[in-house]
């Protein structure tokens, strides 16, 4: 810091969406100060795929990016596969990766250049933070391209490689993403699997693992055996700090999620938002569905979690098992407008009203919370959602927005109206490389809580253009 | 003591009130394994102090106390030599008594983890340790240490074995000598834990200070939490700065909470502390504030780039936000008695408590060990948690540690702790801590009640 005579602070303005004070110049806000980001690297982060066919590495990438994204971090994932594809409009056989195949090593090599192409595009003109570059990169040679391609490029790089041989991962692996891949259309299973273990066979003389002593001044996360086994080296910086973490809490054992919230409230009768009051009859009706319902779908050492607030334990109680109670489940915190209907924040706050209306994701309630600040707070559970297998969580709709966003792969402008009914649950089944969904309504009516985004959202618009699509209450 | 007022809280909270979910039911044993001047009790006693402020009880149990005891005068390096038949006789006796006292711990003081923390070099020793665990329903988690750099080991020596009461007899090159030798002991037996014969142990391995980790079979969360701290913290020198933001209006008049600017005070405040970070003359410094207006206030004048991290807001007081503490007697008299009772569990309504601070801090915390030069421009509550981190203090001492306005506190850790240093920065400032009156009960007077409230407008 260089010598400076005492100087006045700079004023101060609050932002009016998200009631972030930021420094202003007559009124108008300066350049803006970053408030906590995720990512504290400034260079974009490039993550790089290492393993042989089968070994799950396009699974982690999709998984990755789809988290990374969930907690803010602009992240896409560049598949060479899809290159390929493109690139070869029919593929006929493994003869493609055979090593001496020339013309195939040319296409490749062309897919490998062109995928790291649109890596640069992404991370330096459209405003990318981490790049997942998902390909065997089985070789040194070729890592060694792409370490100097992120060189040049000022980016950082991170490799994960999964390595397995136990036969029966590979092969469940095979049965569940291969077959289906557009390579395989038109073969049965008998012949796409033969093709597709001979294609791995293609990559095996090459293959060149990350070494200890030869690798030692990269970066990187080496997965063995589906997860039993971690080696971590130079870890840099906070992103690749939470990669890790991520990466080390994700397995693939079959479970199921479900997803409810609370049973019917006396607030939600009365179209009144927040607050902490109890169930309505019909929510106590919902609660006993609900634990019928648990009951009959037959699952072994289930998880119950709720948050801190009355009806969701109320709710939980009539399942009669043992709950855990999360204070971060809480309910977004709706501030000063706790407790009010949609109408009464019309008739107190217009400005406010219209804002939400505006950016739903990034609105913070004065004194309140935003869905941006949720999805913070949410973290834990969700990284405590990857470790565990089965779970029923009980919570609230902008929590509940929340969770299935995350599961679902929802944009930050998609979340906060994602529709999450009352007396609905919601079984979530990890399917290939993502999510199989079942909604399961329990036949217990309820008032509907669910506000669409209205036509005009100016800060001039009338009450009644506010109000068009409030929900009917009480 | 037990205060039946407070059942209605507790049922507030149910089981779970810890940051970390109690998934785990049964005690954990985190075993250390490496040669001397490896950082075992520094991980130790690091990994005790972070665990028990997020709520886990842990306790640490130093093989090498127990032989202190037993052995009152360490004469040199001998009694550790492997034909050394009567010492092997005491070490072992000192080992099992460790365990013994782990077992106790968790039987009939509720503990949840235990470091023990040994050298545990041989397989026979972790073989004991294994068998005792399993018979008694404990899991295992070995955190094994692994350098080989002598300038590194050089630097643990003088650094934390000079100082030990084994040698405080002796000038540092006695000391450094007979430690060497000391370590040439373990060295021939010393049995790494081996990545195929031991495939079936939950285990990180921590190569040169952390540059290289190997992890094997994480059971649980706790596991899970322990292995990601483990992989966040470093021994590169550095200081964090903790400050408060200047002195608000909203201090000058008594109240708590809101969302306040600087008084004038505050603002010279601001000046001095810009002063006083220049005259640091601090590498690559780091500045952190809230979202408030006040801490950002405070940071503005330093002239530097700064991030704010709304999880370093100040405790939220609910209904009792922007309320004197006169107001809060008037209007909750109960809730101001329940809040004296148990300062740290106390949640207002609508509001938190300093246990969901500390849980809402622990992403500050991760990210403060992995940094180096950081300044936490925070407020009362917030500073408190904090500096009950790095100064180890328990829950019931928390919530009254002493972080008055305009005061910067310089943490450096040293050894197996941290150096605290306090600079007043001249500048006058109300005082805003309250402490812990005598009567707590719910029907004491106003007067009683309101006894060590501080001055102000």
């Amino acid at each position: 810091m260089e010598d400076k005579a005492p100087s006045n602070p700079r004023e101060l303005t609050q932002n009016p969406l998200k009631k972030i004070w930021m420094p202003c110049k007559n009124g108008l806000p300066e350049k803006h100060i970053s408030q906590r980001k995720v990512c504290m690297t400034n260079c974009p982060t490039l993550i790089v795929t290492v393993g042989l066919p089968a070994r799950g590495k396009t699974y982690i990438s999709k998984k990755l990016t789809r988290y990374l994204n969930w907690i803010g971090v602009p992240t896409r994932e560049f598949n060479v596969g899809q290159y390929r594809r493109e690139f070869v409009k029919i593929y006929k056989s493994f003869e493609f990766f055979r090593p001496d195949n020339e013309e195939g090593l040319k296409i490749r090599r062309q897919c490998a250049s062109a995928a790291l192409n649109d890596v640069r595009q992404y991370l330096t003109e459209e405003g990318g933070q981490v790049a997942v570059f998902d390909a065997t990169n089985t070789t040194r040679e070729r890592r060694e391209t792409i370490i100097q391609f992120a060189e040049q490029n000022g980016f950082k790089v991170f490799f994960v490689e999964s390595v397995c041989e136990d036969p029966d991962v590979i092969q469940e692996n095979i049965v569940q993403v291969k077959l289906g891949s557009p390579d395989y259309t038109n073969c049965n299973t008998e012949e796409a699997v033969e093709d597709f273990m001979k294609r791995i066979k293609c990559y095996e003389n090459s293959y060149e693992t990350l070494d200890e002593v030869l690798d030692r001044d990269l970066s990187y996360i080496k997965i063995m055996d589906v997860g039993q086994r971690y080696l971590v080296n130079r870890v840099l910086d906070h992103i690749q700090s939470r990669i890790v973490y991520y990466l080390m809490n994700i397995h693939i054992t079959p479970r199921s999620i479900y997803l409810c919230r609370h049973g019917e409230s006396e607030l939600n009768v009365k179209g009144r938002i927040g607050g902490d009051s109890g169930l309505t009859p019909r929510g106590k009706e919902f609660a006993k569905k609900l634990s019928q319902f648990i009951q009959a779908q037959s699952i072994s050492d289930l998880k119950v979690w709720t948050s801190q607030m009355k009806r969701t334990i109320q709710t939980a109680e009539a399942l009669s098992v043992p709950y855990e109670q999360w204070k971060v489940l809480n309910e977004i915190d709706a501030g000063v407008c706790e407790e009010m209907m949609y109408e009464e924040i019309q008739d107190h706050y217009p400005l406010e009203f219209a804002l939400r209306d505006q950016d739903k994701y990034r609105y913070r309630y004065p004194k309140g919370e935003s869905y941006e600040d949720l999805v913070q707070r949410l973290e834990p559970v969700i990284m405590e959602l990857e470790r565990q297998e089965n779970v029923l969580v009980i919570c609230h709709q902008a929590v509940m927005r929340c969770l299935l966003a995350y599961f679902l792969d929802k944009t930050a402008e998609e979340l906060p109206y994602l529709k999450c009914p009352l007396h609905t649950v919601l079984k979530l089944t990890p399917v290939a490389y993502g999510c199989k969904v079942e909604s399961i309504s329990l036949n217990v009516d309820a008032v509907n809580t669910h506000r669409e985004r209205p036509e005009n959202v100016d800060v001039s618009r009338m009450s009644e253009e506010a109000l068009l699509t409030v929900p009917a209450h009480q | 003591m037990e205060f039946p007022h407070l059942e209605r809280m507790r049922l507030r909270r149910c089981d779970s009130a810890a940051s970390v979910p109690q998934f785990c039911n049964s005690p954990t044993v985190i075993v250390m394994v490496g040669l001397p001047a490896r950082g075992k009790t520094y991980i130790s006693k690091k990994l005790t102090r972070y665990l028990n402020w997020i709520g886990v009880p842990t306790k640490m149990f130093n093989v090498g106390q127990y032989r202190r005891e037993a052995v009152k005068i360490y004469k040199n390096f001998e009694f550790f030599k492997p034909d050394n038949e009567e010492a092997m006789r005491i070490r072992k006796a000192c080992a099992a008594a460790a365990l013994k006292d782990v077992s106790a711990y968790f039987t009939k003081e509720q503990g949840q983890v235990a470091v023990f923390d040994a050298t545990n070099t041989t397989r026979e020793r972790r073989a004991v340790i294994i068998s005792l665990a399993k018979e008694k329903g404990y899991k295992v988690f070995f955190v094994e240490s692994i350098c080989d750099d002598p300038e590194i080991i050089a630097e643990n020596i003088k650094q934390v074995k000079s100082g030990s009461p084994d040698y405080v007899d002796r000038d540092i090159d006695e000391a450094m000598e007979d430690f060497v030798q000391r370590i040439e002991c373990y060295k021939a037996s010393y049995m790494p834990i081996d990545d195929e014969k031991d495939r079936k142990l939950s285990y990180i391995k921590i190569f040169d200070v952390g540059s290289r980790y190997l992890v094997n079979r994480v059971q649980d969360h706790i596991q899970s939490r322990i292995v990601y701290y483990l992989m966040n913290i470093h021994v590169t020198p550095r200081s964090i700065y903790l400050s408060r933001h200047g002195e608000s209006e909203l201090n000058l008049l008594g109240r708590i909470g809101g969302d306040s600017g600087l008084s004038p005070r505050g603002l010279k405040y601001a000046n001095a502390l810009a002063d006083f970070i220049r005259s640091q003359k601090i590498t690559d410094l780091k500045v952190w504030t809230s979202h408030m207006k006040r801490t950002i206030q405070t940071a503005e004048t330093l002239g530097v780039q700064y991030e704010q991290w709304k999880a370093l807001n100040e405790i939220d007081a609910g209904v009792c936000e922007e309320l004197t503490y006169e107001e809060i007697q008037e209007n909750f008299p109960e809730e101001f008695a329940l809040r004296d009772q148990d300062k740290y569990r106390y949640r207002y309504p609508k509001g938190e408590s300093y246990e969901d601070l500390v849980h809402r801090l622990e992403p500050v915390i991760m990210e403060l060990e992995r940094q180096e030069n950081v300044l936490v421009v925070c407020h009362q509550a917030v500073m408190r948690c904090l500096l009950a981190y790095f100064l180890d203090k328990p829950a019931d001492e928390l919530p009254y540690l002493r972080c008055p306005l305009h005061t910067v506190l310089k943490l450096t850790p040293i050894a197996y702790g941290c150096k605290v240093e306090s600079y007043f920065l001249n500048i006058e400032a109300v005082n805003t801590h309250r402490e812990r009156p005598r009567n707590v009960n719910i029907n004491r007077d106003t007067e009683e009640a309101l006894q060590t409230v501080p001055d102000h407008v």
